[in-house]
């Protein structure tokens, strides 16, 4: 089997995949990974609830288990700690397996599985087994869903040594990324936030990784650089193009992997614009905003020409009514206030 | 089954010396803890031995285990090796898993047991993903989860049961019922102390057996195993044993009146090795001798595990962040 690994270099702007791919949706990239994968790999196996549901995972678990049958396709009962401990097993057993939970908030009863053990097994047993896992968590909130149906949860499986967490945000890095994920022998946490879905990018039809723990610069700018993660790229695109506008040259990262995090992009980025503005939709305390400001502030403080920003969720639960929803939920504006904040003298 | 004398007193042998080097060995560990030798908690599995041996003895090489925090025995029933379990608990670098693990984090991985968790509870998704696991590969081979009756308090066992259920898993879900988890009494933790009954309730077959009678346990094994072997499913075995000393190290618990002297000595009485032994004497299935040989060799050898332990060197500070990811 041959896989294309990405082209593009870290530090270069991206350009997209080659013209004349497809265009595809976010949700029907990870589905043509998913297929690619199932089908290289005989042994590999999805569960998770909602598998055989047409409104759970978007589109992007559609058809796989026509395709691939019932014993490999496990759509399973509501028990996300037991089914989250059975994909562990599967992987010691060396059957690499996908564990799906179509909404994060869920899956943090599947906490000790993937806490005590997954992230903890080659460690604990001096590197004599590895769990080949993909813990595929999803962000879905918004649509006065409120607060058990709405959590960005990235940072606390950020915290834990042994695990990586990765967060694409467009449909090539979907599925690129999804591909990555499964064929790393660690266990991997990979979130999508259904806000994406809607993207519709250039897709090749090429089985091909996007390595894990490489950023992406999706616009080059000289004056600030905003580092965001998963929808809060298209904010932040937005932004950049709003205030170009007014003479203020934007740049905006992606990491693409939030752990392990391409810090060198990152700081050889703020090293050339000195202003760095960081956005994480999710809870601010300890975040994955806080942890990369920490990072630009102990390695790249002698570049910084203004205090770092952040901009994420308020440090309050998810409301349900619209009117404050409207005002929970970090937005373009948003950055560019802070991008501003950063431009004061 | 009809036991034979001449067909099975091979196997009482293998009973008594499985069970005699459990013993020996945790009481060895337990003199090591009470010497400050071994720093890190150790939870010691006699008076259980008949449970490991019994249900280890009814399983093939490459089948897998799945154990907890009192997992010596499991180890040492599998067929792990002996020295690098006693480093492993002293946190050195030979141990099994190379003073990264300790006492609670044992492996071996050559005789199906790939590494315990202190999380009670935590064999159980694991260990029904294995069992998947030889569903899919077309492997006939079958994992065995033990558990004490603690972790039938914890939610996951239920959905452990229900998802091997479902799909009638080579699984065999082995309950140490002792009574105790840590120091709270089973009575005062749950409405019933049938615990077989949970698992009846997902229609799997489940049989209570005296956990200290380590014939009866093999026997229920054999069945288990068999009927995981040829994919009719889970079998729950609830077996009714007794720790001798407290939860953790080698203290009897008594000073701390957590219990009392008599329930203790009930059950020494009823000790599974000269449970064994007696039955043995009685039929005449040693040979002049023979028991006093198999008691020198084990303690020939826990001495020589213990000494290997001893003598071995801790990890080198400089190895602190390997294995954290494999590369």
């Amino acid at each position: 089997m041959s896989i294309k690994t990405e082209a593009r270099k870290t530090g270069q702007p991206l350009v997209g995949p080659p013209a004349g791919d497809r265009a595809l949706d976010y949700g029907s990239a990870l589905n043509e990974a998913f297929l690619q994968l199932m089908e290289r790999d005989p042994t590999m196996v999805l569960i998770g609830q909602g598998l055989y549901s047409p409104w759970y995972v978007g589109n992007s678990m559609v058809k796989l288990e026509e395709r691939f049958g019932k014993e490999r396709v496990i759509d399973c009962p509501v028990s996300e700690s037991a089914m989250t401990g059975v994909a562990i097993g599967l992987a010691l057993a060396g059957v690499r397996a996908v564990m799906v939970h179509p909404r994060m908030d869920f899956m943090v009863y599947a906490t000790d599985p993937i806490f005590n053990q997954a992230a903890k097994a080659h460690y604990m047993f001096a590197g004599q087994v590895n769990v080949p896992v993909v813990i595929r968590g999803i962000i879905n909130r918004g649509n006065e869903q409120a607060a058990q149906h709405a959590q960005a949860l990235q940072s606390i499986y950020m915290h834990q040594p042994g695990l990586k967490v990765v967060m694409p945000a467009t449909p090539y890095d979907a599925k690129g990324l999804l591909i990555a994920s499964v064929r790393d022998d660690n266990p991997v946490i990979f979130i999508d936030d259904r806000w994406l879905y809607s993207q519709v990018a250039p897709v090749p039809e090429d089985f091909y990784v996007v390595p894990l723990g490489k950023g992406a610069v999706l616009r080059p700018g000289s004056d600030v650089t905003v580092v965001a993660t998963s929808y809060m790229t298209v904010e932040a695109l937005s932004a950049a193009e709003q205030l170009a506008g007014s003479g203020v040259s934007v740049e905006v990262i992606d990491p693409r992997t939030l752990k392990p995090l391409d810090e060198e992009l990152i700081y050889s980025s703020v090293e050339k614009t000195g202003r760095l503005v960081v956005a994480d939709a999710a809870f601010p305390t300890c975040g994955a905003a806080s942890e990369i400001a920490a990072l630009a502030a102990e390695h790249a403080f002698s570049s910084l020409k203004a205090p770092i920003q952040r901009v994420t969720l308020p440090d309050a639960p998810a409301p349900c009514s619209t009117s404050l929803e409207e005002v929970y939920f970090p937005k373009a504006e948003n950055i560019v206030l802070a991008i501003q904040r950063t431009l004061k003298p | 089954m009809t036991e034979t004398l001449s067909g099975d007193s091979a196997l009482w042998r293998a009973m008594y010396r499985a069970m005699l080097r459990i013993r020996r060995f945790e009481e060895a560990i337990g003199d090591c803890v009470e010497s400050g030798e071994i720093i890190g908690p150790a939870h010691l599995y006699i008076g259980e031995e008949a449970v490991a041996t019994g249900v280890c003895l009814a399983l093939r090489r490459d089948d897998f285990i799945f154990g907890a925090h009192r997992s010596h025995g499991h180890y040492l029933a599998k067929g792990g090796d002996m020295a690098a379990l006693a480093a492993e608990i002293f946190g050195k670098a030979t141990g099994c898993s190379e003073g990264r693990g300790g006492s609670m984090h044992i492996i071996a991985r050559d005789v199906g047991l790939l590494g315990t968790s202190a999380l009670v509870g935590g064999g159980f998704g694991p260990g029904v993903g294995t069992a998947l696991a030889s569903r899919l590969q077309g492997r006939d081979r079958v994992t065995a989860i033990f558990f004490g009756d603690g972790a039938t308090e914890e939610g996951i066992f239920f959905e452990a049961l229900n998802f091997a259920a479902l799909h009638h898993l080579p699984v065999i879900f082995v309950c140490e019922n002792n009574g105790y988890s840590s120091h709270l009494r089973i009575q005062e933790r749950q409405p019933i102390d049938t615990l077989y009954e949970h698992a009846a309730v997902y229609r799997i077959p489940s049989i209570r057996v005296d956990g200290n009678d380590v014939r009866a346990v093999h026997q229920t094994g054999l069945e288990a195993v068999d009927r995981a072997r040829k994919d009719q499913g889970p079998t729950f075995i609830e077996a009714m044993t007794y720790r001798w000393r407290g939860h953790v190290g080698p203290k009897l618990d008594l000073d701390v009146g957590l219990r009392t002297r008599e329930e203790l000595d009930s059950w020494i009485a009823r000790c599974p090795i000269e449970n064994l032994a007696n039955f043995m004497d009685e039929v005449g299935a040693w040979n002049p001798g023979e028991r006093q040989a198999i008691d020198r060799e084990v303690a020939q050898e826990v001495a020589t595990a213990i000494g290997f332990a001893r003598q071995s060197p801790r990890p080198d500070p400089s190895e602190l962040l390997w294995h954290v990811y494999q590369d």
